[in-house]
């Protein structure tokens, strides 16, 4: 493969981001502010999830990176170079899907994507058929490729919209909402392919609503609200935000909770027949001994983990399906 | 490293200045494809066979068509040679049938692909947004030329079935071979054709305008009847020089002996400056867009 390795510092640039904005707001006409002053910072290589409720400014900063729309102030820059003024130059490295895949219902999934693949000046016409034979192989569709897209269930027209965005070899990939309209099955499958995409040095850049997808295969995670980049950076660091909680289930809330303050547990609320605090440093063992031997009748007692969820609301301070 | 060679090395893929064709030839197979243009091109190829046999029927008794001077031009010399059903087909599809499919083409290029969403994946690709326009209106001028001869030779085939061929009759009353004949309809209808560029650069405006297809399409049929109204219409005759479909009928002046350019002049410059502004309009529009469909 002679394309350049996406991990690679692009040249006469200091950082090695594969999307970098600064400062960039979209305001629409009418006055609505839909994207606040955007710093985002996409590191090469990484698997990047953009998070945030419906209405949040996820799709209008996808729209801005990919050129579709003007940005009213700041700079976005993708793999290293302005947009939308180096669109020619960046957008044949880049695959997008953007608010769902959009086909022509009367071409048959092939003939879509030979369309979609002419449309790029880069392309070359004689490796055109080959390419798009393996696209579609790729996503699962080789036998469907002579259907016409409108007889496509939305799982099928969803693969089709990943086959165009893996038409060439690409250094990024702007994925919104890939697994949207997918059987449990072909949402495994795709979250294999990104996993292998990313091996093979591919950035991509994941809009998603649904948090344990972002937890599984993205490295990096950013979470948008009303317009405004509340937090990014790795999903470790992230999930470390919110911490683990020891949870003990019991009919004896309240001697449960003193003991545990004797032994030192920090933060203890009770709440029915639930007690939670910090974790201990000490051995669990230990804690159910102590608790036993105080005569408290215990039904359970684990150590919950922290999850991309309890951090997102804990830094939205909201569910994560609330319209913005 | 000089910037050119960051650019070299950062594209990866040099584009090739032929392929750039390969978008026009997808626009053009997709065009064509579409069941709303086969449909367009069905009822443009239908109206010369109806003609012709209406004639046919009407002349069943002798005596010659449209008696009282009514209906297309040429359409009573009809019966003497089937050429003139070249002549008379478009003469009647021009103030409608014509503009009216390359209306709803034109409206539906650019708004179309904006409302089935396919345009934001032509511009990511990237097809550039000059270079869409740019396609999108040459594919619109090739539905020019090929709705014309669909009419054309749907009328040839018609005049040749029904009706005798030969030498034929100027306006000018002199007599000129049908080689010559037919040399005159392949220049109408080329004239016919060009007629259509300011519609179809008006259409494409419009399309530019809106996310509807539909909306699109309409508008530009609207326009083109309110234009065809005012053309009408004594009490505007200052502005009537400058309606795209003023000079339409100019092209019958192919059919005297010697030709008389004056009109047709008029009519192709009048297409050109349609085409000019309006193909303007719609690239400053165009490619300053947020693309939001």
């Amino acid at each position: 493969m002679d394309e350049p390795s996406a991990t690679q510092p692009e040249p006469g640039d200091t950082t090695a981001s594969v999307i970098a904005t600064r400062g960039l707001t979209k305001r629409y006409r009418g006055g609505q502010l839909a994207v606040d002053g955007l710093d985002l910072t996409v590191p090469a290589g990484s698997v990047f999830g953009f998070l945030g409720p419906n209405g949040s400014g996820k799709t209008t900063t996808i729209r801005m990176l990919m050129g579709l729309i003007e940005p009213t102030a700041g700079t976005a820059r993708v793999l290293g170079r302005p947009m939308p003024k180096a669109a020619r130059t960046v957008l044949p490295q880049v695959g997008a899907l953007i608010e769902g895949p959009a086909l022509y219902g009367f071409l048959s999934g092939r003939d879509n994507l030979l369309r979609y693949d002419a449309a790029d000046p880069t392309a070359d016409p004689r490796t055109r058929r080959v390419r798009v034979a393996a696209a579609l192989d790729r996503v699962g569709l080789a036998a469907a490729a002579g259907k016409k897209a409108k007889a496509y269930s939305l799982g099928m027209k969803q693969r089709l919209g990943l086959a165009a965005a893996l038409l060439q070899p690409r250094r990024l990939l702007v994925l919104d909402e890939p697994t949207n309209g997918l059987d449990p099955q072909g949402m495994r499958e795709i979250r294999t392919l990104i996993r292998e995409l990313a091996a093979d040095g591919t950035t991509v850049f994941l809009s998603s609503h649904l948090l344990d997808e972002i937890e599984q295969v993205c490295t990096h995670a950013a979470v948008m609200a009303q317009g405004r980049l509340v937090t990014q950076g790795a999903v470790a660091d992230l999930a470390a935000g919110a911490r683990d909680r020891l949870v003990v289930t019991t009919p004896d809330p309240a001697e449960a909770a003193r003991v545990l303050k004797e032994l030192g547990v920090g933060d203890v609320l009770a709440d029915g027949d639930r007690v939670t605090g910090e974790p201990p440093v000490r051995d669990l063992a230990e804690v159910t001994a102590a608790l036993v031997a105080a005569g408290v009748r215990v039904r359970g007692l684990t150590v919950e983990r922290a999850s991309l969820e309890d951090a997102f609301v804990a830094l939205t301070g909201e569910g994560f399906d609330v319209a913005g | 490293m000089s910037r050119a060679d960051v650019v070299q090395a950062g594209a990866g893929r040099r584009p090739n200045p032929l392929w750039t064709l390969g978008l026009l030839r997808s626009e053009l197979v997709t065009t064509v494809r579409r069941w709303r243009t086969l449909a367009l091109l069905g009822v443009l190829a239908a109206v010369p066979v109806l003609v012709g046999i209406a004639v046919k029927i009407e002349t069943r008794g002798g005596g010659p068509a449209g008696g009282g001077g009514e209906g297309p031009a040429f359409i009573s010399q009809i019966t003497n040679n089937g050429l003139f059903l070249v002549f008379t087909a478009l003469a009647a599809t021009l103030p409608f049938f014509l503009p009216m499919a390359v209306g709803v083409v034109a409206g539906d290029a650019v708004a179309g692909e904006a409302g089935a969403g396919t345009l934001r994946y032509l511009l990511v690709a990237p097809a550039g947004r000059t270079r869409l326009l740019l396609t999108k209106y040459a594919t619109v001028l090739a539905f020019c030329l090929l709705a014309t001869l669909v009419v054309a030779v749907s009328a040839l085939l018609v005049g040749a079935l029904l009706f005798p061929l030969g030498e034929l009759t100027t306006i000018s009353g002199t007599r000129i071979s049908f080689a010559e004949g037919l040399g005159r309809a392949v220049l109408i209808a080329l004239v016919v054709a060009a007629s259509l560029v300011g519609v179809a650069a008006l259409g494409l405006f419009v399309s530019t305008l809106t996310n509807s297809g539909i909306a699109a399409m309409a508008t530009t049929v609207g326009l083109l009847i309110t234009v065809q109204i005012v053309d009408q219409i004594p009490q505007l005759h200052a502005l009537q020089p400058y309606l795209f479909s003023h000079y339409w009928l100019s092209f019958a002046d192919l059919m005297r002996d010697p030709v008389y350019w004056d009109d047709l002049v008029r009519n192709l410059g009048l297409q050109g400056l349609y085409a000019a502004v309006f193909g303007a309009a719609a690239w400053a529009r165009f490619t300053a867009k947020d693309i939001n469909a």
